[in-house]
């Protein structure tokens, strides 16, 4: 079964062990992923803020090449891109004379009817099902499932089922053997972008995030987003010094903490890729029973 | 033979000024079957009345056009005046030749043109009226008012003290409605049950009024005047004739467990029991869905220890068939309780409350005997968060409308609290705050200066507990969008006034109209608040739409006015521009098949079924549709259905617009 | 030559549309003359023949106007009436009628511009298609062909 992919800058680079510990997991449950060819970045932020046509022909070049490469599905695992990617099929199947005009832009012909799929959506539809069969671990340890905000927002493109509270995560965490604990801040900012440009605010923001996960005793914090990651991980020592507390709590992708109940090994995940380390996330895995 | 008279009005100068009127009336003397054509300055004042009287009684006209302004403004005076001279008044026509050609064309040979043409067409209409007669309908001098909230009461006794019987229907076991639940009501802070047990009591003692609580309206058919309704009595599982409301049922009933209704579910009641100490009528019911007795036939404690043997087990559920001339709806409303905000915490954390629940706690009579208590541990909270619009207002959660009261009864909220609790602090977070009713500014201007309430104009992103405190995050607009955490210990959502959970059906059951939002529809917003679009049926109260206290008691006792003209005379005048299946002599009687589709199509149920029968043997000889007078409004739908046009409009028949617009076009018909 | 004025008869709703007009009328709207309206209580009084004994006898374009809807007076008059229209308007075009001759439109008592404009939209429009002479050019054959196939099922 071969599923179209389209990893977006941060899975090339910042957040590659996304990307690795994604293929790992598929591969092990007997599912091709086949990365769109010439894929373009979809604009992020930068390009809605400059030009509303801009912001939808970068994507739709995306999606025409995958169209045209004879794709009927496509996972797209960071958050944003997936986003940019849902709001230019919406804008151009709504209005076919946008269609037209992002058609000319881009020079090339495409319906736009490709289905886009999120993380949880493909993880739901092609993993779930054989799942059971190749997860040998429990990761025997409390988990915060963190959203963020472009995994929930806008509500009619992200399709979670409650947006204001989503389990999605959850219910994956559930299965990898780990016990998700309900906490607060599930789907508060961050600081996303200003990661760079105002280093304190996500200092302050993740920090608070942080400190919840931490107080509900939570073991590690799982993510599905580059940004998300990044600001929570790389940006540990700001925080640290910005809520004075010392937290080392891991972050794990979720792609990695499902390959970790699979029993694929912590190196082929990418973990040693994280600046905060994971050693105790690894050490708490035990072997489920039959 | 028609002789027509037609009279064109200069209106001052507004027709005259664009409209060659002398011209217009010569080219009608000219039109077969006119007899009499003149123009004159003013034809609605009085001597222009006059003069169509005069003429019409000189020139023995059989009917008249008039051409002025448009039928909506004058049709009704220019009947009058037919009328005055001798003719029947639906032989008279409006020819608008001012709103829709003087005051829109200019001055030019095509707009007189165009007037002549509008002249000539009512004269080709006229020609083809009938006389009219209003038609009687007798009426049942009984009114049925489904609901027993304030506003049912309010309108029950205006009608029963008016002289009439009303028979007051309400399905929980007493009344009193949301009314009985409140603490004190704004702007006075009176005690609400105080204001509200004497009209209870009113009601029950009442000779006019039959009560009949613990029952739902089963069905209604009928019309305007002439209703039959089905009411069901629901099984009490108590004898009213030998139940004294002793109270030891309720006392020995071990099934003291299910969350209490009146209580918005803070505490529990007993299977057997009366919703709250100041029933009406004070006599309990059995809750069957939760009785032990009736899940699992075991126990009967009740039973047994009844000194006058009231309850009994085997009782059904009755039905009674009514005949009431007019309904009133004032089935009330209810508040949305259900997790619709996850980000609130709403149904997961004890301490966030709706505003009923609120005034539980604030009741004398509720389950903290007065005292505001966290639900969670029954501590005094030192912080209280009120938040408005918890709902409304807000197209995300599909409800666009205030709800109208939140705003009076959460700055109450806060005031109760803050009396009962002077060290307190109570947050407000609003949006903007509605109060625009008699002394309601001023209500919650005492809030602020008076009892220090924090008014923050913000709304709550999330609220989330932590170390068993709720931490309430918003925002503070007016000071420049500066977020704001509060540790509050209990947090109340003003949550939206919704409709009651079975208002569509009920609706249904009598034929009323509702919004998407399952409040009922009224006739018109502006001119015609109270009533229906079905005739007979009023509304009052907020099953129309939100609404407090004061505008409930007006609309029901307005609605009560408009039952007492209905029943003011022993039968009721109808305008007669209604359709009519024709009739003819034996053996075809009707051109009319039988085919019932204008029956479907009819918005009113206007249209039976008949059965024509041989008047000896009594064999049914033809099924036909038969149009009811009195509940017909006119509006044509059928005839255009009618496949061999058997039915037709009086007032709007097929030859009448036929000949129109034949005449328009200048054509022979 | 002297320009072609179209005919053009409105069969419009007593409540909504022939409100609008009136109230076209007091603010004194000025609109193309050549509309006459036949003032009906409802658009689903209607008879849709009616608009074809119009075109018989020389009208060049029809409008036909009521109530938005939910909002008919007698509250689904004008749902009968749009829904009639469509099947009409099928039938009209399988018969080769110009459709573009008439127009179905929702005027409501408010909305006294709003008349203004569609009669002068349809005045404009009429104008450009010149004066209506198809009658004769109207394929009824197809009807019956139609009707003699359904009936010797």
């Amino acid at each position: 079964m071969k599923i179209g992919f389209y990893p977006g800058c941060s899975l090339e680079s910042s957040s590659k062990e996304y990307s690795t510990s994604l293929f790992a997991v598929a591969e092990k449950c007997g599912v091709t992923l086949e990365e769109i060819k010439d894929w373009s970045c979809c604009g992020a932020s930068a390009a809605h803020s400059l030009s509303h046509d801009l912001s939808i022909a970068l994507p739709a070049r995306t999606l025409a090449l995958a169209e045209n490469q004879g794709m009927t599905e496509i996972v797209i695992p960071c958050a944003a891109c997936y986003g940019r990617l849902a709001a230019s099929q919406q804008a151009i199947i709504n209005d076919e004379k946008v269609h037209q005009r992002i058609e000319g832009y881009i020079d090339l012909k495409f319906a736009g009817s490709i289905k886009l799929l999120t993380i949880f959506e493909f993880l739901q539809k092609y993993i779930f099902p054989v799942a059971d069969q190749y997860i040998v671990n429990k990761l025997n340890q409390k988990t915060a499932c963190y959203y963020g905000c472009l995994l929930a927002r806008p509500k009619d493109l992200t399709k979670l089922k409650h947006p204001e509270s989503p389990m999605e995560m959850e219910v994956v965490m559930e299965k990898a053997g780990a016990t998700p604990v309900d906490w607060a801040f599930k789907t508060e900012c961050c600081g996303a972008g200003f990661s760079m440009s105002r280093t304190d605010i996500v200092a302050k923001l993740s920090g608070k995030i942080l400190e919840d996960a931490a107080d509900r005793g939570a073991d590690s914090i799982i993510v599905a987003c580059p940004m998300c990651h990044s600001n929570l991980d790389l940006r540990r020592p700001e925080i640290k010094k910005q809520i004075k507390r010392d937290i080392d709590i891991p972050v794990l992708f979720i792609t990695q903490a499902l390959g970790l109940s699979m029993g694929i090994p912590a190196k082929d995940l990418g973990l040693d890729k994280h600046f905060v380390p994971t050693g105790n996330t690894v050490s708490c895995i035990v072997k489920k029973e039959a | 033979m028609a002789r027509i008279g037609v009279f064109i009005c200069h209106c001052g100068e507004n027709i005259s000024a664009t409209v060659d009127v002398e011209k217009v009336a010569r080219e009608a003397e000219k039109l077969s079957g006119v007899g009499y054509a003149m123009d004159y300055k003013y034809m609605c004042s009085d001597p222009g009345q006059t003069k169509i009287i005069e003429a019409i009684k000189e020139h023995n006209l059989t009917g008249i056009v008039v051409g002025s302004c448009s039928p909506r403004m004058h049709e009704a005076t220019f009947r009058k005046v037919a009328e005055k001279a001798g003719i029947n008044p639906y032989l008279c026509e409006i020819a608008n030749i001012r709103e829709q050609v003087s005051w829109v064309h200019p001055k030019s040979d095509a707009t007189t043109q165009k007037a002549i043409d509008i002249v000539r067409t009512l004269v080709q209409k006229v020609k083809r009226d009938s006389a009219l007669f209003p038609i009687k309908v007798p009426v049942t001098k009984t009114a049925l008012v489904v609901g027993g909230g304030i506003a049912g009461i309010q309108a029950a006794l205006d009608i029963a003290n008016a002289g009439h019987q009303v028979i007051l229907v309400e399905k929980s076991p007493s009344i009193g409605g949301h009314m009985s639940q409140l603490s004190e009501t704004f702007p006075t802070l009176d005690c609400s049950q105080c204001i509200l047990t004497p009209r209870m009591v009113e009601v029950a003692q009442h000779p006019n009024i039959t009560l009949h609580t613990y029952a739902e309206v089963e069905s209604v058919s009928g019309f305007v005047g002439n209703f039959d309704v089905k009411v069901r009595l629901k099984a009490r599982s108590v004898d009213l004739s030998k139940c004294t409301g002793c109270g030891t049922c309720w006392e020995k009933c071990p099934n003291k467990k299910i969350p209490d209704e009146f209580n918005a579910g803070l505490s529990f009641r007993t299977a057997i029991y009366t919703p709250f100490p100041q029933a009406v009528p004070n006599k309990p019911v059995i809750d069957r869905e939760h009785c032990t007795w009736f899940l699992k036939g075991k126990c009967g404690l009740c039973a047994k220890n009844c000194p006058t043997g009231a309850i009994n087990y085997d009782t059904q559920d009755e039905f009674i068939d009514l005949k009431v001339g007019a309904i009133v709806a004032a089935t009330g409303f209810d508040i949305k309780h259900t997790d619709f905000f996850p980000e609130y915490g709403y149904g997961q954390f004890k301490d966030v409350i709706d505003g009923l629940q609120f005034e539980r706690l604030a009741s004398a009579s509720g389950p903290t005997g007065g005292e505001i208590r966290r639900p969670s541990d029954g501590e005094i909270p030192e912080k209280i968060v009120f938040l408005a619009c918890s709902g409304s207002r807000d197209k995300a959660k599909g409800i666009e409308y205030c709800s109208k009261i939140c705003c009076m009864y959460t700055a109450k909220h806060a005031m109760l609290y803050k009396h009962k609790h002077h060290e307190g602090n109570a947050y407000i977070f609003y949006m903007d705050i509605r109060s625009a009713g008699k002394n309601y500014d001023e209500f919650v201007r005492r809030a602020v200066e008076e009892d220090d309430v924090h008014y923050i104009r913000g709304r709550v992103s999330r609220i989330y507990e932590k170390n068993g405190k709720l931490i309430v995050k918003g925002v503070d607009t007016l000071m420049n969008a500066e977020p704001i955490e509060i540790e509050a210990d209990m947090v109340v959502l003003a949550t939206a006034v919704v409709a009651n959970q079975d208002a569509e059906s009920v609706a249904q059951k009598m034929h009323i109209s509702y919004d998407k939002h399952h409040f009922f529809a009224e006739a018109h917003p502006k001119l015609r608040p109270v009533e229906t679009n079905t005739a007979g049926i009023m509304l009052a109260g907020a099953c129309q739409t939100a609404k407090d206290i004061p505008d409930t008691v007006s609309q029901a006792s307005a609605a009560a006015s408009k039952v007492i003209g209905l029943f003011s005379a022993d039968e009721m005048t109808r305008e007669p521009v209604i359709a009519v299946v024709n009739r003819m002599m034996p053996p075809q009687f009707t051109t009319c098949t039988g085919c019932l589709l204008c029956m479907e199509v009819c918005p009113y149920h206007a249209i039976e079924r008949e059965e024509i029968k041989d008047r000896r043997t009594g064999e049914i000889l033809k099924v036909a549709a038969k149009v009811n007078a009195g509940l017909c409004q006119g509006c044509g739908t059928c005839v255009a259905f009618c496949r061999n046009k058997s039915i037709d409009l009086q007032g709007f028949s097929n030859q009448q617009m036929l000949s129109e617009v034949m005449a328009l076009l200048n054509k022979p018909f | 030559m002297s320009e072609f004025e179209p005919k053009i008869v409105a069969f419009v709703c007593n409540w909504c549309t022939y409100a609008g007009a009136d109230l076209a009328g007091t603010s004194r709207t000025k609109y193309a003359s050549n509309v006459r309206i036949v003032r009906f209580p409802c658009t689903g009084r209607i008879d849709f023949m009616l608009l074809m004994k119009a075109f018989e006898n020389g009208a060049d374009g029809v409008i036909v106007s009521g109530c938005h809807p939910n909002d008919c007076h007698y509250t689904s008059g004008n749902f009968h009436a749009r829904r009639r229209w469509i099947v009409f308007r099928s039938l009209l075009d399988f018969i080769g009628f110009d459709t573009d001759r008439i127009t179905f439109s929702w005027v409501s008592a408010a909305e006294g511009n709003k008349w203004a404009s569609l009669v002068n939209e349809v005045t404009d429009k009429m104008k450009a298609k010149g004066p209506f002479t198809d009658l004769d050019k109207l394929d009824c054959s197809k009807l019956k062909q139609l009707h003699d196939e359904t009936i010797t099922e």
